[in-house]
């Protein structure tokens, strides 16, 4: 399989200094500090509020911070954008086929023309959708359309990939489905970001957990260590299912 | 009673027997309102995927004149047309007062603030919903804007549909620049008027079915069009 971003330096580590974000005089995040290298699994856990996706927008340039600076190794911006992708928990999909909507990234992104349908057939192959090529992507079911977001990202071989929730409204085979496509982006060497409100999940999943509680960062330990001995008394309690 | 019956059986007559009277008066109407409908799409389209992408001051102000400009009254349209077309008025020195140009001229002003309008609500709602995932992607601003009337095109249809819906049934504004000249600037609506006043009601009911079927064809288009749009 081709992979034109191997041979290209990484982006990578990701630095993240006393990041804030401000909404109308409301801190939604708060002095975040931290840096993601690659190779691992970053899962950030945290109860509703916490700033997950937050976090995930402003590292992936969605959002631009009120105070602090997220760095990427790569100063070229333009670079860094290209080498990341970004899967959302509520998928849109264009009006138009599933084969199209991957199509459409590589135009944007301009792979050559006659690159395009066998990059676009790999990645449908990758999430297992090949059967449904042709049919308009907005009437595939939530599972099929999260696994065409991620063939759609598998079709950039992007270094560095965000997941918001990936799986929040999926049932457990579909749910099954995504996780072996975060394995196959992981087998690749691609770098995962994610969030999640499963805390089995994070534990089948994660290398490493920043645990978000209010806007801040309380922890940010291997995923052996969280979920043995958590530092903090807010990610004990979040641990045991103790309302937060 | 009998009276209608027979109109009724005498514009069927009309109909079937393609009468040059009436097919003249047809292809007028047709001709000045699908000119408008498309001076008025390549005119509003972009005003209105304008108005809904770019931020600006007084953005809310243009939007609320846009939705009231398209209650705008042909009539008053005609008027002030007319004072600018007439020999005396500004523009009158181009000779286009009664003629079939100016016609498609007041469609025009008329259909513009309603394309641009609804184009506007489907590109701007079609943007919210985009927004996040097109700039993650990357993509660029003209890019953007090709993929949002693409995406929209079968609403973006609607509009353009709802906007020749105005433009054949209006006759205030083509009755005054018009002036309902018989072979010149004779359209459906306004020998309706004429030959109702003139008590020729065949023709009247004639051209009335003409334009009702016309108007019914449009409506199951826009639907047909709206069901696309679902996928």
């Amino acid at each position: 399989m081709e992979n034109w971003s191997d041979a290209e330096t990484s982006i990578l580590p990701l630095r993240v200094s006393g990041v804030t974000y401000e909404v109308k005089g409301k801190r939604l995040v708060e002095k975040l500090s931290f840096e993601l290298t690659a190779g691992s699994l970053t899962i950030i856990l945290g109860p509703n509020g916490a700033g997950k996706s937050i976090t995930l927008r402003l590292c992936h340039g969605l959002l631009q911070p009120t105070a602090g600076k997220i760095e990427w190794r790569d100063s070229s911006m333009a670079r860094v954008r290209r080498r990341q992708a970004m899967v959302f928990q509520h998928p849109i999909m264009l009006r138009r086929s599933a084969a199209a909507n991957i199509s459409y990234v590589l135009s944007l992104n301009k792979v050559p023309r006659n690159q395009r349908p066998a990059i676009v057939s790999a990645a449908l192959e990758k999430v297992n959708l090949s059967a449904l090529a042709d049919q308009p992507a907005r009437v595939l079911s939530a599972g099929e359309q999260q696994r065409l977001a991620l063939a759609r990202a598998w079709a950039l071989q992007p270094q560095v990939l965000f997941l918001d929730e990936p799986t929040s409204n999926l049932d457990p085979a579909a749910t099954r489905a995504i996780e072996q496509a975060i394995t196959a982006f992981q087998q690749i060497g691609t770098k995962i970001i994610m969030t999640t409100q499963d805390l089995a999940q994070a534990r089948r999943l994660a290398d490493e957990i920043l645990f978000l509680h209010q806007g801040k960062l309380l922890e940010h330990t291997p995923a052996d260590t969280f979920f043995k001995s958590p530092q903090s008394a807010a990610a004990e309690a979040f641990l045991n299912g103790e309302l937060l | 009673m009998s009276d209608l019956s027979t109109a009724f059986a005498t514009a069927v007559n009309l109909l079937i027997s393609f009468d040059h009277n009436l097919v003249e008066i047809v292809v007028l109407s047709l001709k000045v309102s699908i000119s408008a409908v498309v001076f008025a799409t390549v005119i509003g389209l972009p005003l209105g995927a304008a108005i809904a992408l770019f931020r600006f001051p007084g953005q809310g102000g243009i939007t609320v004149l846009f939705n009231t400009l398209m209650g705008l009254p042909p009539v008053v349209v005609g008027l002030l047309a007319y004072l600018l077309l007439s020999r005396s008025g500004p523009l009158g020195s181009l000779g286009l007062l009664f003629t079939p140009t100016a016609m498609i001229i007041v469609q025009t002003v008329l259909v513009v603030p309603i394309i641009a309008a609804l184009s506007r609500q489907v590109i701007e709602d079609l943007w919210t919903e985009y927004e996040e995932q097109l700039r993650s992607l990357g993509a660029e601003p003209e890019r953007v804007l090709w993929t949002l009337l693409w995406d929209g095109r079968f609403s973006l249809l609607t509009a353009v549909l709802a906007g020749f819906g105005r433009a054949s049934a209006e006759v205030g504004a083509v009755m005054i620049v018009g002036g309902n000249i018989a072979h010149v600037t004779r359209n459906m609506t306004t020998a309706i008027a004429l030959e109702t006043s003139k008590g020729d009601l065949p023709l009247a009911l004639g051209l009335g079915i003409i334009l009702l079927a016309l108007i019914l064809g449009i409506n199951i288009t826009v639907y047909l069009a709206k069901q696309a749009a679902q996928h």
